[in-house]
Parts: C-alpha cells; sequence; structure tokens
C-alpha cells in the first residue's frame, strides 16, 4: 500500500519541520524517502501533521463500565444509527468503544492510552480496548496501592519490587507504571486518606513519600520506555499545590534510565490549587510551572476542564466519595482487592461557579506558564474535566488570548480574581499545538515512531483543512475549533481511515505493552510471594489473573532487557 | 388551524415507535408525505401509513396545526416527544412516552396512558381523562434533573413514581398514585388526589399536596398545620397538616401537605 500526501503545509517539530510546504511518502504502514507509482491526494492549503497521541484517557476498564452503567442518561448524546462501515454509538462523556475510536479517529488522533489499569481488571480493559477501533492502544497499570508493591519497598526489597512490577506488566499486559493516590485508595478501605507525603498507610509500615520514590527506583531500574505516571495525593483538595510541589520535588534524587522525564504529573490542573477554603480558591499553577520549567525531569499533561456535563472516574476511591458529598448526585465505588479503589461520580462544570471558572484558567494556565511545550500535553482527563470531544475547543483557547478573554468575562469574578490567565498573552503557534497533541506524548511515552514524520516512523497522519499560511488562529480561533473537530483526512498505518470528517474504513489497530526482563532466580522467587498472596487474599485464582495476548488487537511487545538481577 | 386525522388500522404486535407523530414534524407537510414519516416496528423500519390511514391537512407552522388519533394505539409509543406548539388530540389510549419531552402544545388523552407520560416535559399540557401508567412525570432513567415546567393532568389514577425526580411545573393526579409519588423531587409541584405510601421519598424541594390522609415516612417532621393554603401559586381549601422533608437528605427543603378536614 503505497501514498503521498502532497504540497501540504507540514508541521513535524520533532524533526525539526516547521510549516514548510512537502510532499509525505507512505509505503506499508511506513513513512519512506520517496515512493513511486503511488496514488496521490492533493493537500495543498492544508495543515498536516502526524497522528494525534493521547497519554491519558479513561476509556476502557472496569470504571468506564461502571460509568456507563450508572449515566444512562448520557447515552441519550451523540445517537448515531450504523453506516455501511460504522456501528451504531452512542455516549458523551462515557461514549461506547467504538464511539470512542471513531470520534479520536475524526479529530486526527491514531493512538490513545488509557489512563488507569487496575491488574484485577486487565481482562476486561483489553476486552474493550479490543472494541476500540482505529487507534493503536495501550494502558498504564495502576501499582501505587498495590499490597505486594507495598510489602517489598516497606522491607526495602527493590529488586523484588523491579521483578514484581515486571511481572505485574506482563500479566496485565500493560505498558507503564501508574500511580494513583499512593497509600490514599488502601486507606480508604478503612474509611480513610492520606492527606500529606507522611501520612502512614494503615497496615503497611510505609508513606506516600516512600511508595513514590520506590516507584520511580523501579521504573529507572527496568528502565522503561515510559517514565511513572502520577497522580498525586490530595487530587482536587483546596490547597493541594504544597503537596504537589512536594511530590515534584521528589524527582531530583532520581537519576533517568533513558532520555526522559523521571515523573509526569498527570492531570496537573486538579492538583495545582492554592487557598484555604472553597471560598477563597485560588490557582496556584504558577507555582507548578515553576516547578516543571527548572527540572529537566518532569512533564506534566493539563488534566482541562471545560464547561459542562461529565462524569468523573478515577481509581482514587475517597476523592470521589468527597465529591459526591459535594454535589448530592449518585456515585459509586468500584473496590479492587488489594489494588486500588476506583469511584465514579457525576460533576456539572458551571460557568457560574466560582470554583469552576478557577479550574478552567488552571489548566490554560499551566500549559501557558510552563515554557517549553515539549514539557506540556494536552488532556482533559477525559472524562474528568470534560470529555475528549472538546480538545478543539481547548486547542482554539490555546491559540487565541481573544478567545480566552471571551471565556474569561462571561465567568464568575473569581476566575479573574484567583488566576493570572487574564495577563497571560502568550499564544501558541502551530508548532506548539503540534508539541502538545502528539509529539509530547509519543516522547514521554518513549514512542519513537510516533509523533513525527521522519522516515521511519508510523504513517499515522492528520489533515486539517485550515491554511496555516492565510490563517490567523488569535483572531480566527472559531476556524481553528472546525479544523480541529474533523479531519480532512486520518490515515492511520498508511490507510485512510478518515476523510472530510467521516469515518471511511474501519481498522482495529495494536495494542502496545512492555516486557521488561528480570534474572530468572528473582522472578522465581517473587512468583512464590505472588503465589502465597493469590492464595492467601486474592478471590481469583492466579493461573486465571494473567491475560494472554490472545486478548489483545495485534499485541506488540516493547521488550526492555532491565538488568535487574 | 387546520386538522389532520389519524385513522388507526390494524396495530402492531410489537410496540411501534412512532415519534414522528408530533405537530412539529406535521407542520408544513401534505398528506402522501405524512403516510411516507418513518416509524419503528419493533427494529423493523415501516411508514406511518402502514398503521394509520392519514385525512385532512397540516397547518403551515406546528402552532396551527391539530392531530386527531380517531381511536386506541395502545402499543405506538412516542406520541408527541418534543413538540413545541399544537394540539394532539387521541379518542382513546396511548402507549408510553406520549409527550416526552413536550416543549408546548397541548395533548389531550380521552382513555389512558401507558408509563413514562410526560417524562422530561419543559413546556405544554398533557391531559389524560383516563389513567396513567407508572413513571408519569418521571426523569429519564438516570437523570437526576426530571420534568422542569409545563402541566399533567391525570383524572383517573397513577402508577408508582409519579412526578420521578420532578424538577418544576405541576403534576396533578386527580385518583389515586401508587407508592413512591414524588421520589426525589427537587422543586415544583405534585397534587394527588390520594396517595398509596412513601410519598415524597428523598424529595429535597417542591411542595407535594395530598388531598387525603397518607402515612408520611419517619424521615418526615410534621411542622405545621395550616387552613386554606396557597402552595406554589395555586389555592387549596380545607385544613393541611404539612410536613418537612425527607430528613435522610442533605439540605431537605421539601414540604408534604396532608389533607386532614
Amino acid at each position: 500500500m503505497k501514498l503521498v500526501l502532497k504540497n501540504g503545509y507540514v508541521y513535524d517539530p520533532a524533526n525539526g519541520v516547521n510549516g514548510e510546504k512537502m510532499d509525505i511518502f507512505i509505503e506499508n504502514g511506513k513513512i519512506v524517502e520517496e515512493v513511486s507509482g503511488a496514488k496521490e491526494i492533493d493537500c495543498s492549503g492544508m495543515l498536516v501533521m502526524p497522528g494525534g497521541v493521547e497519554i491519558h484517557s479513561h476509556i476502557a476498564g472496569g470504571k468506564v463500565n461502571t460509568a456507563r452503567l450508572m449515566r444512562p442518561e448520557d447515552h441519550l448524546r451523540n445517537v448515531a444509527p450504523r453506516t455501511s462501515v460504522t456501528r451504531s454509538v452512542c455516549g458523551y462523556s462515557t461514549p461506547s468503544t467504538f464511539l470512542t475510536g471513531y470520534a479520536y479517529s475524526k479529530m486526527g488522533y491514531t493512538t490513545a492510552f488509557t489512563a488507569a489499569l487496575p491488574p484485577l481488571m486487565a481482562r476486561h480493559t483489553h476486552e474493550e480496548l479490543h472494541d476500540i477501533p482505529m487507534l493503536d492502544k495501550g494502558a498504564l497499570t495502576v501499582m501505587g496501592n498495590n499490597w505486594l508493591i507495598m510489602h517489598y519497598l516497606s522491607e526495602g526489597r527493590i529488586e523484588h519490587a523491579c521483578a514484581y512490577a515486571a511481572w505485574l506488566l506482563r500479566a496485565t499486559k500493560g505498558y507503564a507504571i501508574k500511580a494513583v493516590n499512593p497509600g490514599g485508595s488502601e486507606a480508604w478501605g478503612w474509611g480513610r486518606d492520606v492527606r500529606s507525603l507522611d501520612d502512614r498507610v494503615p497496615h503497611f509500615d510505609i508513606t506516600p513519600r516512600e511508595i513514590i520514590r520506590g516507584l520511580m527506583e523501579i521504573n529507572e531500574r527496568l528502565s522503561l520506555p515510559h517514565s511513572v505516571h502520577l497522580h498525586p495525593n490530595n487530587l482536587g483538595r483546596v490547597g493541594n499545590f504544597t503537596t504537589t510541589l512536594e511530590t515534584l520535588e521528589l524527582t531530583r534524587d532520581v537519576k533517568p534510565s533513558r532520555e526522559r522525564q523521571v515523573l509526569q504529573l498527570t492531570h496537573a490542573q486538579f492538583h495545582s490549587y492554592g487557598g484555604d477554603s472553597w471560598r477563597n480558591f485560588s490557582s496556584e499553577a504558577e507555582s507548578i510551572a515553576k516547578a516543571v520549567n527548572s527540572s529537566d525531569r518532569l512533564v506534566l499533561d493539563m488534566g482541562q476542564v471545560v464547561f459542562g456535563d461529565t462524569t468523573t472516574m478515577t481509581a482514587d476511591g475517597p476523592m470521589e466519595y468527597y465529591l459526591s458529598s459535594l454535589t448530592g448526585l449518585k456515585w459509586a465505588n468500584k473496590d479492587i482487592e488489594l489494588e486500588t479503589a476506583p469511584g465514579v461520580t457525576p460533576f456539572v462544570y458551571s460557568e457560574k461557579s466560582p470554583v469552576s471558572g478557577v479550574q478552567w484558567a488552571i489548566g490554560l494556565e499551566l500549559a501557558l506558564l510552563v515554557e517549553s511545550p515539549e514539557k506540556v500535553m494536552l488532556t482533559t482527563d477525559h472524562p474528568n474535566g470534560a470529555p475528549f470531544f472538546t480538545y478543539p475547543k481547548i486547542v482554539a483557547w490555546l491559540m487565541s488570548a481573544k478567545s480566552r478573554e471571551e471565556v474569561l468575562e462571561r465567568l464568575h469574578r473569581a476566575a479573574q480574581k484567583n488566576t493570572v490567565l487574564g495577563s497571560i498573552d502568550r499564544e501558541y503557534g502551530w508548532s506548539e499545538i503540534c508539541w502538545v497533541t502528539r509529539t509530547a506524548q509519543a516522547r514521554s511515552l518513549g514512542l519513537e515512531s510516533k509523533g513525527h514524520l521522519g522516515v521511519g516512523a508510523d504513517a499515522d497522519v492528520a489533515v486539517y483543512r485550515i491554511d496555516p499560511e492565510s490563517t490567523d488562529p488569535a483572531r480566527d480561533y472559531e476556524a481553528v475549533e472546525r479544523a480541529f473537530s474533523a479531519t480532512a483526512l486520518t490515515v492511520k498505518g498508511g490507510e485512510v481511515v478518515v476523510r472530510d470528517g467521516e469515518v471511511v474504513k474501519v481498522v482495529s489497530g495494536r495494542t502496545l505493552y512492555v516486557d521488561a526482563g528480570v534474572g530468572e532466580e528473582l522472578e522465581r522467587e517473587v512468583l512464590k510471594d505472588v503465589d502465597y498472596y493469590f492464595k492467601r487474599f486474592y478471590t481469583v485464582n492466579l493461573a486465571n489473573y494473567p491475560v494472554q495476548e490472545v486478548y489483545l488487537t495485534s499485541p506488540e511487545a516493547v521488550k526492555v532487557d532491565s538488568g535487574v538481577r | 388551524m387546520k386538522e389532520l386525522v389519524l385513522r388507526p388500522l390494524e396495530q402492531p404486535a410489537c410496540g411501534l415507535s412512532a415519534e414522528s407523530i408530533s405537530c412539529d414534524v406535521f407542520a408544513g407537510k401534505s398528506v402522501e408525505e405524512i403516510e411516507a414519516l418513518e416509524v419503528y416496528s419493533g427494529n423493523r423500519r415501516r411508514r406511518l401509513g402502514d398503521f394509520f390511514s392519514v385525512s385532512g391537512e397540516a397547518g403551515d407552522t406546528p402552532g396551527e396545526t391539530r392531530i386527531v388519533i380517531e381511536g386506541d394505539v395502545p402499543r405506538t409509543k412516542w406520541i408527541g416527544r418534543g413538540m413545541s406548539a399544537g394540539e394532539i388530540l387521541v379518542k382513546g389510549s396511548t402507549g408510553m412516552y406520549t409527550g416526552a419531552w413536550m416543549r408546548g402544545g397541548r395533548i389531550l388523552v380521552q382513555g389512558s396512558v401507558d408509563s413514562f407520560a410526560g417524562m422530561m416535559m419543559s413546556g405544554g399540557e398533557l391531559e389524560v381523562q383516563g389513567d396513567a401508567g407508572d413513571y408519569l412525570g418521571c426523569a429519564y432513567r438516570g437523570e437526576w434533573r426530571g420534568m422542569r415546567g409545563g402541566s399533567i393532568l391525570v383524572h383517573g389514577n397513577a402508577g408508582t413514581e409519579a412526578g420521578h425526580c420532578l424538577s418544576g411545573g405541576r403534576v396533578t393526579v386527580m385518583g389515586r398514585a401508587e407508592s413512591f409519588a414524588g421520589v426525589r423531587m427537587r422543586s415544583g409541584l405534585l397534587v394527588l388526589g390520594s396517595a398509596e405510601s412513601r410519598v415524597g421519598a428523598q424529595m429535597t424541594g417542591g411542595s407535594i399536596v395530598v388531598l387525603s390522609r397518607t402515612e408520611m415516612l419517619p424521615s418526615f417532621e410534621l411542622v405545621d398545620r395550616v387552613s386554606s393554603p396557597e402552595i406554589e401559586g395555586v389555592s387549596f381549601e380545607g385544613v393541611f397538616e404539612v410536613y418537612a422533608g425527607d430528613l435522610a437528605e442533605r439540605n431537605p427543603k421539601g414540604r408534604v401537605y396532608l389533607k386532614v378536614e
């Protein structure tokens, strides 16, 4: 299969290409130097970027399905009958698996990572990923409240912890180490939470500080492609920025094993809160941005809030309980024995609410105050800050101070008073948009063949119907939003899958997971402990726990030889 | 106002989803176009003309259109869905979801309506001379923001959970309502001739008036006794006990008035 995308304005900042008019040559699913006799598609007057890469989005797993069950009213949105190529779909904050694939693809995304994979839910999660078409996929395995991890770390047995983490990644077919409210979700099992890095986790001789530091050490010893992906403690709490800063500080004594960060601060907006009560709730985005600017070991994703009705879901049970007690709305707890404790509750971000207004501003402040776009990733923590359908709006806000001002004027005055967003006149250019929607994600995840259009890269390309030469995004932000809502062309693995905003071909994509090798002796020892834990505590049999490759669509193991013996 | 008459032909064995029977859809269309409108019988796509003979004339706008259904259509669902203006008269009984998402206009059913009548209504009037099924004037499944406006009047009885999550507007059942009337109600007015039990469970706002005694849940507190009160802008005659609740909820501001004399 050969293809040439002719004469588009190409943005590929990882390879130093910034808006040059050039052709992209594709053969056998890869970008190549040149092809002959290929089908040509004219892209003149259009914007060409690598396919979008989603790094943090709750698109599959136990709590996503719990949310679907809990919110039938959400299924009234985006209802569409099947077509000759696509299935019937529905949902907005809890879209169906098929809609998830189609909708990302229409926005030019070709890869998506689901944000939290509780090991015990791995089989279910992969069954859902199987049903998400159009995208290459991966999942971040949740380990921050895992009994064996905490046990090994508290006893200082770091090699054992490494071997167990490597086994867990393989068993769950996960891609990276995720931690959610380390220690806190375990404490929730006892009706409690942790509120600082030095609170002790009930029944484990360990603190959140030790868990986070331990996980980073495991990650670097195993030399995994992605860094630790951290949802810190105290998410969504007033004044939580001090906890966040202390957490970021922990990266100082961790040496990266690869050319990348050692920590991704995920949905940073939810962790950048000042004030001491909801009355004087304010932005501390400046402090967080400063910490990120002064370190080469940190990246963040925004966790942007967009106004409207959504569903919050996270492996942070106590936080969801707290939120539902604030709103009085329904909520669900999904306890995962020995591993984590997610919760789900609906939420409405209102323009009239002082808190929602400040939250909206914080996400954008973070993206605009962190100097290097290589350290910023556009996310809404779908669907927590907003469903991913809102990404084009956020792109427009980043590119236009005027569009931000228009929103700011409508909001409760707290959004102006308690944030600095109004005074920021920085506007992203096309290259920066390319960084924050694909290239930075691919770098952070260690995906060498994604996020750029160099020779050898995956032939995942998005062509947007907007002329970067003649469009002034600062003024014409509505055109930017329109263009990013529906691509002129999405190419996945060398095939045209979306044309003029309509899915024209359904492909299944690959599932990436990490297979990190450790010493055999060590692994045998660890498996003895695993076996004991299953016999003693788990409700399932060990033999039924690891997910076989057959559960994955086109599995692709990323092999790492860690040197941990 | 122009009138269009739908005469039921042979009715399907399974339900007929006929969202197209609405003044908004009919307005400005010819009889042939109306006969050709899409309906679903089970999962099969059919024409409205397969189940009804259509005669008369539609108005140019919904407000100038009156639809008369000449007879019983107990399996026809979604009549008047989302209607904004105009009139529908049914000389018989209708199926589920009659007047759901209705925004304006008027529907009069001379027979009875099945469950979910007036679901998520935000305006207009729905009058039923017979009985209503369960979930009269309710919220959509899972939704906590229910009917916001308009009025529903049922001359007969209603099933369970009448006025479920009511968030505005007025629902009146002149006969008896089965259990859980006004469950999770947030505002608006629910008037019941009599009520089976558990009136206003989980209510946080609005008023329920029951024109006869009924047993209250223990999470309601008797706070007053009033005569000839005005409740949500409507005057009532007689002596009423006033209950506050549901005290099992956070910040409850609901009131239940029981007529005792």
